[in-house]
């Protein structure tokens, strides 16, 4: 039998994501894929695999791990969560290996939502139309078109090779700055006041908030005197409509494609892994940038992506690893000291 | 028909929308299929997928192979041509069985309409629909061409579920719903075709642009064809034209 990861115990959401499922848009399905790209690609590049391969996602999840029938090379990046091996803390954004008879515990996260742990060569699920992501409303991908569950035992690809242990920086949530979006599709269908308030109050994430979008709370959003209801149109990732309640929903990987309320703006594709990593009771503010200056950070945001690979640093010895352990923060300041 | 000017609608970095109107109307979509024609036939770069709706259509890119404000000016103006209406040669003859069980809401919307539940059935099953739209949920059909005697705004409160195949009716619109979901729509009948099967190749039954025509089918027949669509036997008709 080859490997499996036992999900030994899992509390939050667990999904199984990889790149999306593109070119079904114009049939009604969204891509789905991770709500942070980038974590889920230092992830994936942390144990050698292409940044898009399928790697598990935890929704403010927590879990033990084990492997059965072999070893896997694993790492965890995202929303900074304590984790540890056999009881000893061990760092995120590095990658190590888990053995047969060890126990891998992901704490829920401390801050943001989305952890990504990715495993060496994948997870090996079937891939439906072109892709493993989870749609969980459409029940495709995943595991048999389902979420994770404890319990669960996932295939694991290779059995973990001698290849040294590779870090990263720990990848930022970027949580302080608002949120930037692009005005428009439907912003002329808001009041000026509409728009006033939606550019300058504090909203809060609310509890309905999952894969298909976020909803908030806060001030409502006026709308222009044509009322709210337009003749459904599409929608993409980042689409901040606001239905006649007057509070804004930000939809995100696995939204409905199309829909009947007025669009206010669109949060730029650079920062739809920062909406997503805030949790429910957090607020955020919104900002406009026009659209030149979405364009060139959405070029930042994936030369960022593509450059992880030279950033990857050697795992060597005890002194990196507790350093990656943030536990030698005061060996550190001695050293200074002394100095 | 409306001719305004067809107006261009940011959707942030990834994808802009082509608007034509605002309306369910038979001339915006069709030059918002003739559109979709025209940039499939071009394949300018940079664009990645495109997503017709009743009167705008939506244009996915990829912000590093292409400027996002040139990209959705050239579609603009290409959109603002008198371009050539695309006729599909695709026509669906689709199974219905109407009323009983198979649509709850026959009898109420024939009331509603001082009708009876024949005269609903023989003009919802009267016209040749065109896809005008897939979406909400994966192959979620919507039509335009449904007789304006029938519309009739949505329900007050959605039912929590309807089932895979329901056949409906909302506002000015008709719907063939692939999976079962909650709707507030009035639902006439059902047909055993599956419009949505992953495993398929291909996947979605229907297209936009597709002509779509409901058969009305005794509920006899029910069992017969819902086990052919489950041995994945074709139940509706395909006529190229």
């Amino acid at each position: 039998m080859s490997a499996h990861l036992h999900l030994a115990r899992l509390t939050g959401a667990a999904s199984l994501q990889d790149g999306g499922r593109r070119g079904y848009l114009r049939f009604g399905l969204s891509a789905s894929g991770p709500m942070d790209p980038l974590a889920f690609a230092a992830a994936n590049r942390l144990v050698g695999n292409p940044a898009d391969a399928a790697a598990l996602e935890l929704g403010l999840a927590g879990a033990s791990l084990r492997v059965e029938g072999g070893a896997a090379r694993l790492a965890l990046a995202g929303a900074p969560s304590g984790l540890r091996l056999d009881g000893e803390p061990l760092a995120a954004h590095r990658s190590f290996v888990l053995r047969e008879g060890s126990e891998l515990t992901v704490e829920r996260p401390r801050e943001g939502v989305f952890a990504y742990l990715a495993a060496a060569g994948g997870f090996p699920v079937c891939s439906v139309m072109g892709s493993r992501a989870l749609h969980q409303r459409a029940a495709l991908g995943g595991l048999d078109g389902r979420a994770c569950r404890e319990g669960d035992r996932l295939p694991l690809a290779a059995p973990a090779s001698g290849e040294a242990d590779q870090s990263l920086d720990p990848i930022s949530l970027e949580r302080d700055a608002p949120i930037r979006v692009v005005l428009g599709p439907q912003d002329d269908l808001f009041s000026q006041a509409g728009l006033a308030t939606f550019l300058g109050e504090a909203f809060t994430v609310s509890n309905r908030a999952d894969r298909m979008g976020y909803q908030l709370d806060g001030p409502e959003i006026a709308h222009g005197a044509g009322g709210f209801n337009i003749v459904s149109d599409a929608t993409v990732a980042g689409s901040v409509q606001v239905p006649g309640s007057g509070r804004p929903i930000v939809l995100l990987a696995d939204r409905q494609t199309t829909g009947g309320y007025p669009k206010i703006a669109t949060v730029i594709s650079a920062d739809l892994r920062r909406i997503a990593q805030r949790r429910p009771g957090e607020t955020l503010r919104f900002a406009a940038v026009d659209l030149a200056t979405a364009t060139r950070l959405a070029r930042e945001a994936a030369a960022r992506i593509a450059a992880l690979g030279t950033r990857l640093r050697p795992v060597e010895g005890e002194a990196e690893r507790l350093m990656a352990a943030n536990l030698a923060g005061a060996a550190v300041d001695a050293f200074r000291d002394g100095d | 028909m409306t001719h305004d000017a067809p107006r261009l609608l940011p959707c942030g970095d990834t994808a802009f929308t082509i608007e034509f109107g605002s309306s369910i109307d038979a001339g915006l979509s069709a030059r918002v299929l003739a559109l979709d024609a025209a940039l499939a036939q071009r394949a300018l770069p940079g664009v990645v997928e495109t997503v017709p709706t009743y009167r705008s259509l939506t244009v996915h890119l990829d912000p590093l192979r292409a400027d996002p404000a040139e990209l959705g000016r050239a579609v603009l103006a290409l959109a603002g041509e008198p371009l050539a209406a695309v006729p599909s040669p695709r026509l669906w003859r689709i199974p219905v069985v109407y009323g009983g069980a198979f649509g709850i809401d026959l009898d109420a919307v024939a009331a509603h309409h001082g009708l009876t539940p024949e005269a609903v059935i023989a003009r919802h099953s009267a016209p040749d629909y065109s896809v005008a739209m897939i979406g909400f949920l994966p192959g979620y059909a919507y039509l335009e061409g449904l007789d304006p005697g029938l519309a009739l705004s949505r329900r007050p409160s959605p039912r929590p579920v309807t089932p895979a195949g329901t056949i409906s009716i909302g506002g000015a619109q008709a719907l063939v719903a692939s999976i079962a979901a909650p709707s507030g729509w009035h639902l006439l009948g059902r047909t055993p075709e599956k419009t949505f099967v992953p495993e398929r190749d291909p996947v979605f039954l229907l297209r936009p642009g597709d002509r779509v025509r409901f058969v009305p089918t005794p509920a006899e027949r029910w069992d017969t064809l819902a086990a052919a669509a489950e041995a994945g036997e074709p139940v509706a008709e395909l006529c190229e034209g």
